[in-house]
């Protein structure tokens, strides 16, 4: 199969590829052309079927009909390894990667190509010492996996595509797992990638990321495709109007905070591993009614084990914290139950492994840390039909989709199901409610809603303690922002102080002292 | 290696288990073919000697009562994600424990109150057999697995210890307790029956039946409609989110891990209350460990287990009758078309689901495109 004379080469060429999950049509009639030698940007919202077009380009699902040419072949894609032997490389959104081997034997592993270990790796060595050389690759090949960074375990990913000689690289949301840093080297990788020939296929539902670094961009919705743009002529705005299908707000409606009584105060926590490592390091903080506390930081920098602590779910080590009348401290630690019922709500940073039960159905997970059955429903026994009523309600008022209370959690898409959390925990009308990630890989219209829920709740008197990564939503929706880098508070910017530059550098740690502003941190603000 | 397709509820709970026995029973019917025998001749046998023979009904549910007990009590587990393979131990120590309350009081109580309690007594015994290693799980990290492997093999030296001293009736030589009084019998169903002017053939079914039946409904509403269920099934699902959640997981653990164990001590009232009279050695024959080939086969679900041990309960009845009549097949012989069913259905159980699951895709698509046509 030629190509016309006046196009460019294809990399890949699919045509007409369907796809359906029982009743769920994931892909439908999709066409996609991907220059060789470009980096070509898929974007979609949750559920468009993103992933599954791509899981279908590396083998791991067939189409039930369409045709897949690869550098102008039509090919049958029936394996990874049909793709690996034509030169596709994926790297998944969750790595691949043996924790407790070194970089090389990762690399290796499953081309070793011959029975001794000792001279494979010899080989493997002195190719993956080109490669890297060739690419700006830089990973010592001979340090454990699970000890790198991220974002360093992201580049052995992509080492081991191109050593098995990967000319096309597909990246399913490669930056879900990096802070900003890692993410502009990521880009620099990329760069460098297409410079030497290689096509980049990048799967991604933001934005920015297509904008910033993609040749071609093609959007999905709703299993199918809806433009291919050139990435130069289009906008983010037109980008995000094709992905959802209507307008959308990126800014928020936000207006003047009126904060009230404290509804919590920290003292000097602490939380320290067995062994020994700070974790956090003498957080003082206060949450006032009617007020958004955004937490920046990058990842990693104890954010999560804040929310751990203030959730009730680990004990601090030193320190103590005050709701209501309660003093948490090590020696009288509480616990999430407890803490719910001082009306303390907890929106988790990671959903799938602690916010819902994705075997469960929507009404169970509606009802998950409130199902000891203290207070209003009390009791030994539950009712499915008054949980489905109940759910039915929620998902009408959080407009959750499908509104099916029975189906499994695991079924719905990730806005909905961040929904679903969303709805129980502000349903309990909480006093403060601590908020992970509350938009971490949900589509651009449900983060309008989500934002759109928190403002209200605020309105309403509740603190809201904000952690997210997302910069852009850190200074959208908060009164105040408090930075953490390792372990540590650094410094407060009110909402106005804030701009990314200075978040930035006082979330690298660096000129903290110089950054501090009036509005001091701790207690007394 | 991607994760079996999947299929609908309807074929993955009524089809697969119907495939995953056929196909054993394909294999075996190849094997007595083999030995000789006409395979379809000695099926016959079967299912007359597990249905259809004077008695032998009873004899089929008898056997399905201990696999009743013994498949709830995996199945509970389960839920929680634990894997108890202790069901032969904990049922071993039920037996100890409706021994001892019935050789205490079957000359004090009327077997009004001297039945129940020892039920409670047997269950209780099963229930702290479970709940220790539940207890070093969760608190110590020791493997289930590993720990209620071996206290099973704790209940049987404990078990031959007592029976071969203190518990042993004086003056007789066999390793059991003396014969319980009549208070302590749970009635034979073909007596109530007999009683109502229904002929019915003996056989050793007796109440246990009816208590096993119930013990179904208890797990169904414990599991599905109580909130220790919700928290139950919680813990078996996600850890990370039952913690979230505020369950205390290590607590849910033990207390699954009891009730578990309980279930499976309830099945030595079947053999020890029911028939027997008296705690004998090695009474559990087995039956615990079978268990968990029900609690496979059934989905875990109390349904599927009644179903499931109406299988294995015809196969060892049936199986007995087969041994009767051919004098080639012997009792060697149903073991081995026994441990193909739990190959077939417990190791193998996900075999067909992928080529299943084609051919569903397969006949929908097809019908679909009919219906495209005349659309």
């Amino acid at each position: 199969m030629a190509n016309g004379d006046s196009t460019p080469p294809l990399a890949i060429e699919l045509s007409a590829i369907n796809k359906s999950f029982g009743d769920v049509h994931a892909n439908m009639d999709v066409n996609l052309k991907v220059v060789s030698g470009h980096i070509h940007g898929i974007i979609g919202e949750n559920g468009a079927g993103k992933s599954t077009l791509v899981s279908i380009l590396y083998g791991f699902y067939a189409a039930d009909s369409g045709l897949i040419s690869i550098n102008g072949q039509t090919t049958m894609i029936r394996h990874s390894a049909d793709a690996i032997a034509r030169g596709i490389g994926m790297v998944h959104q969750h790595f691949m990667l043996v924790p407790n081997f070194t970089v090389l034997e990762n690399v290796m592993l499953g081309h070793e190509g011959s029975l001794s270990v000792e001279a494979s790796a010899q080989k493997a060595r002195s190719a993956l010492n080109k490669l890297s050389e060739d690419f700006g690759l830089a990973v010592d090949p001979d340090i454990i996996v699970e000890n790198l960074p991220v974002g360093l375990q992201q580049r052995v990913e992509i080492l081991k595509a191109l050593f098995r000689g990967a000319e096309i690289l597909i990246l399913d949301e490669p930056t879900g797992v990096l802070t900003p840093q890692e993410t502009e080297q990521l880009f620099e990788i990329l760069h460098a990638l297409r410079e030497e020939g290689v096509t980049i296929l990048l799967i991604t539902h933001k934005l920015k990321e297509i904008m910033a670094i993609t040749d071609d961009v093609s959007v999905m919705r709703g299993g199918k495709m809806v433009a291919h743009l050139e990435t130069a002529r289009t906008s983010p705005a037109e980008l995000a109007e094709l992905m959802v299908g209507r307008k959308v707000l990126l800014e928020v409606d936000h207006t003047q905070a009126k904060p009230g009584v404290p509804v919590m105060q920290a003292q000097n926590l602490c939380l320290t591993t067995a062994n020994g490592i700070d974790q956090l390091k003498d957080i003082s903080l206060t949450l006032r009614e009617g007020e958004i506390v955004g937490v920046a930081g990058v990842s990693g920098n104890g954010q999560s084990e804040l929310l751990d602590v203030l959730s009730g779910i680990t004990a601090p080590t030193d320190g103590s914290f005050r709701v209501g009348t309660s003093e948490i401290t090590a020696q009288q630690p509480s616990d999430p139950a407890q803490l719910r019922s001082l009306g303390v709500a907890h929106v988790p940073e990671d959903r799938h492994k602690c916010g819902i039960i994705l075997p469960f159905s929507a009404a169970e997970s509606m009802i998950l840390g409130y199902s000891s059955g203290d207070g209003q429903n009390g009791g030994w026994w539950l009712s499915p039909s008054e949980l489905e009523t109940n759910c039915a309600d929620r998902m009408q008022d959080f407009d959750i989709r499908p509104p099916l209370p029975k189906l499994a959690s695991a079924n719905f898409s990730g806005g909905n199901q961040q929904k679903i959390v969303l709805a129980r925990e502000i349903s309990t009308q909480p006093k403060l409610l601590l908020v992970g990630q509350p938009t971490r890989g949900v589509d651009i219209g449900a983060i309008e809603f989500i934002h759109k829920q928190l403002i209200a709740l605020r309105n309403k008197g509740c603190a809201i303690l904000l952690v997210s990564v997302e910069l852009d939503e850190i200074m959208s929706l908060s009164d105040r922002i408090l930075v953490m880098n390792n372990g540590q508070m650094v410094g407060e910017l009110t909402r106005d102080e804030a701009d990314e530059q200075r978040l930035g550098l006082m979330m690298a740690g660096i000129g903290a002292d110089d950054v501090v502003t009036a509005s001091q941190m701790g207690a007394k603000s | 290696m991607t994760p079996p397709p999947a299929l609908p509820r309807w074929a993955d709970v009524g089809l697969i288990p119907l495939i995953n026995v056929l196909a054993a029973l394909v294999v075996s019917g190849i094997v007595v073919a083999v030995i000789g025998e006409n395979p379809f001749e000695a099926m016959m046998v079967m299912i007359k000697g597990a249905f259809v023979y004077k008695g032998s009904l009873g004899y089929t549910l008898y056997y399905a009562t201990n696999f009743i007990f013994t498949g709830l009590a995996v199945a509970v587990a389960f839920h929680a994600m634990l894997f108890n393979i202790g069901g032969e131990g904990q049922a071993y120590l039920g037996g100890l424990g409706a021994g001892l309350t019935c050789l205490m009081f079957d000359s004090m109580f009327p077997a009004l109150i001297l039945v129940p309690l020892a039920i409670m007594a047997s269950a209780s015994f099963g229930a702290v057999w479970g709940a220790i290693p539940g207890y070093l799980q969760a608190k110590r990290g020791s493997h289930i697995v590993i720990t209620t492997i071996m206290f099973n093999f704790l209940a049987a030296s404990i078990m031959v210890w007592l029976l071969a001293g203190r518990l042993k009736a004086p003056g007789q030589m066999s390793p059991e307790t003396r014969s319980f009084s009549a208070n302590a019998e749970l009635p034979f169903i073909h007596d109530i029956v007999n009683a109502f002017g229904v002929e019915m053939a003996r056989s050793p079914l007796n109440l246990s039946f009816v208590v096993a039946l119930l013990a179904c409904v208890g797990v169904w509403v414990l599991i599905w409609r109580s909130r220790l269920g919700y928290a139950i099934r919680a813990t078996g699902h996600s850890t990370g989110a039952a913690e979230y959640a505020g369950i205390p997981v290590s607590t849910i653990i033990i207390i699954t891990m009891a009730i578990s164990g309980g279930l499976a001590g309830m099945m030595a009232i079947n053999e020890i209350l029911g028939v027997q009279h008296r705690t004998i050695l090695g009474f559990t024959s087995g039956y615990g460990f079978t268990g968990i080939a029900v609690a496979l086969m059934g989905r875990n679900h109390p349904i599927g287990i009644i179903l499931a041990s109406l299988l294995f309960g015809a196969l060892y009845q049936g199986g007995a009758e087969l041994d009767f009549e051919f004098s080639t097949i012997t009792r060697e012989m149903v073991l081995l078309i026994q441990g193909l069913i739990i190959l077939f259905s417990g190791g193998l159980a996900f075999m067909f689901n992928r080529p299943l699951a084609h051919l569903l895709g397969l006949l929908l698509a097809a019908r679909s495109a009919k219906g495209g046509q005349n659309g």
